[in-house]
């Protein structure tokens, strides 16, 4: 069987078996090559060899190791069917990317972002969150049923959430969330999602240059004053146009799609979303659970071997790329009995959802605030919360590098 | 049981402080501050946990 990462034609590619779902789940052909061969070489449209590792320790083992399992990319575009850019342009797409960069550069810039996202500062953020989400839950219940609990509610939050904490305008959010969704989207042609890649840019550099005139209190005016003043070791412009860009993205985009599909999930084991809504005790174990579970991050960014290595018995050489199918991990029967099932009540805190090893996700801590904020709300403010159409009805995004819903009408 | 923090590691993940916030904090820079390196009894569960789910493996137990 054979596979595609990328596709330049105008027609939806066929999607790579680690991306292909059935509703929530991986499909059977995924979770049997997890389980019956775990490492497997598959093929790119950029002609350098693939590797997609299935099994959760092998997933583990790869992103612990960040000198044989490479975030940089140069490798990757410099094979054969790689979309191509000048050197120039190139470093600056690199730039205070951090998930395209290595130890020890990578941890320069990781440092300066660790102290904005910690458990203690996490909370200070509570409150406002509590509020972002009920003033949300009124908008709803004022308009009334119907909702689409998608764009009513799952987008909307965490985007506000991290225009705030980031300081991007919130006016500014149908602009960039479109751009975001179609930056993502693999059916789209290679070449329109450049062009959307380097518009993103433009947008990021025009807040930069606003905050490197008059930084404020959020976090692009904390980086400009504390790590931009041009001293050895400071963030470069491109740098800090670089970060801000990943943080956006990673903010709006992945949390939104957790409670879209995280309801959805809920909605579909009514006994599961009564204790989520019932029992205070119970939330945080249903977030970690639904993040094993739903695994909407597909396989995040792919290494590349930087020597010949083994994964999983099976022999890799250099210069390969290796694609983590994260939603297959976590379902692993090797470390989760009965994965398949959605289970709030289990031990689900060994998945690798968030990632593993120094890319592990750094706003994870802030995700976490939003769902177990989220999703008691919602169902306590409509304990009568069901589908407003058949369950067959509602549409997944599959052509997404992560994993969600369309939207979801849902009505009380 | 015996808890070592390796600060040059650490990523600043939180990930010990949301395991076991009795033996495990962060300082202003994120990173990991151990509170409790002779883990009492009763958190030896928890802390056993946070070592197990450190992301960057700078957590280690150089004694059971």
């Amino acid at each position: 069987m054979t596979e595609t990462l990328q596709d330049e034609t105008r027609e939806a590619p066929t999607l790579p078996l680690h991306m292909r779902r059935d509703g929530f789940d991986p499909v059977p052909d995924m979770a049997a090559m997890r389980d019956d061969e775990g490492v497997r070489e598959v093929d790119t449209a950029f002609g350098m060899p693939a590797f997609l590792v299935a099994r959760h320790a092998d997933v583990k083992a790869v992103l612990a190791d960040s000198v044989r399992f490479s975030n940089e990319s140069r490798r990757a575009f410099d094979a054969p069917g790689a979309p191509k850019f000048s050197d120039e342009e190139r470093e600056r797409m690199r730039a205070g990317n951090l998930l395209g960069v290595d130890p020890p550069e990578h941890t320069r810039l990781r440092r300066m972002l660790t102290p904005e996202f910690t458990v203690r500062r996490m909370r200070r953020l509570e409150p406002r969150i509590i509020e972002i989400v009920d003033d949300h839950l009124d908008a709803m219940e004022k308009a009334g049923a119907p909702a689409d609990l998608v764009a009513d509610f799952a987008l909307p939050i965490p985007s506000l959430v991290i225009c705030e904490l980031l300081g991007v305008p919130y006016a500014d959010r149908a602009e960039f969330q479109e751009r975001t969704s179609k930056l993502l989207d693999i059916s789209l042609p290679m070449d329109e999602r450049m062009d959307l890649g380097r518009a993103s840019r433009d947008y990021m550099a025009d807040l930069v240059a606003r905050a490197q005139a008059a930084p404020g209190e959020d976090m692009l005016g904390m980086l400009v004053r504390e790590h931009g003043s041009g001293n050895d070791g400071d963030l470069t412009t491109d740098e800090l146009i670089g970060i801000a860009g990943l943080l956006l993205i990673a903010g709006h985009e992945t949390t939104s799609n957790m409670l879209g599909l995280g309801t959805l999930a809920l909605l579909r084991h009514p006994d599961q979303l009564a204790l989520v809504r019932d029992d205070p005790a119970a939330v945080a174990p249903a977030v970690e659970e639904l993040l094993r579970f739903l695994g909407i991050v597909h396989s995040g960014i792919p290494r590349t071997t930087t020597e010949d290595v083994e994964v999983g018995g099976v022999a890799i050489p250099a210069d390969s790329l290796v694609i983590l199918a994260l939603a297959a991990a976590n379902r692993d029967p090797r470390v989760v009995a009965d994965g398949d099932r959605l289970d709030i009540t289990r031990d689900a805190a060994g998945h690798v959802a968030f990632g593993h090893g120094v890319h592990h996700c750094l706003g994870a801590p802030l995700a976490r605030m939003e769902m177990r904020t989220a999703f008691p709300a919602l169902l306590r403010r409509f304990p009568g919360l069901k589908l407003a159409v058949p369950f067959e009805e509602v549409g997944f995004r599959a052509f997404h590098f992560i994993y969600g819903l369309q939207s979801l009408p849902v009505t009380w | 049981m015996k808890i070592e923090a390796d600060r040059d590691i650490c990523i600043g993940a939180g990930m010990c402080v949301m395991n076991a916030e009795e033996v495990f904090d962060q300082g202003d820079d994120g990173i990991v501050v151990v509170l409790e390196a002779d883990v009492p009894p009763e958190h030896a569960d928890a802390a056993a946990r946070a070592v197990a789910g450190c992301p960057s493996g700078a957590l280690r137990r150089i004694e059971d």
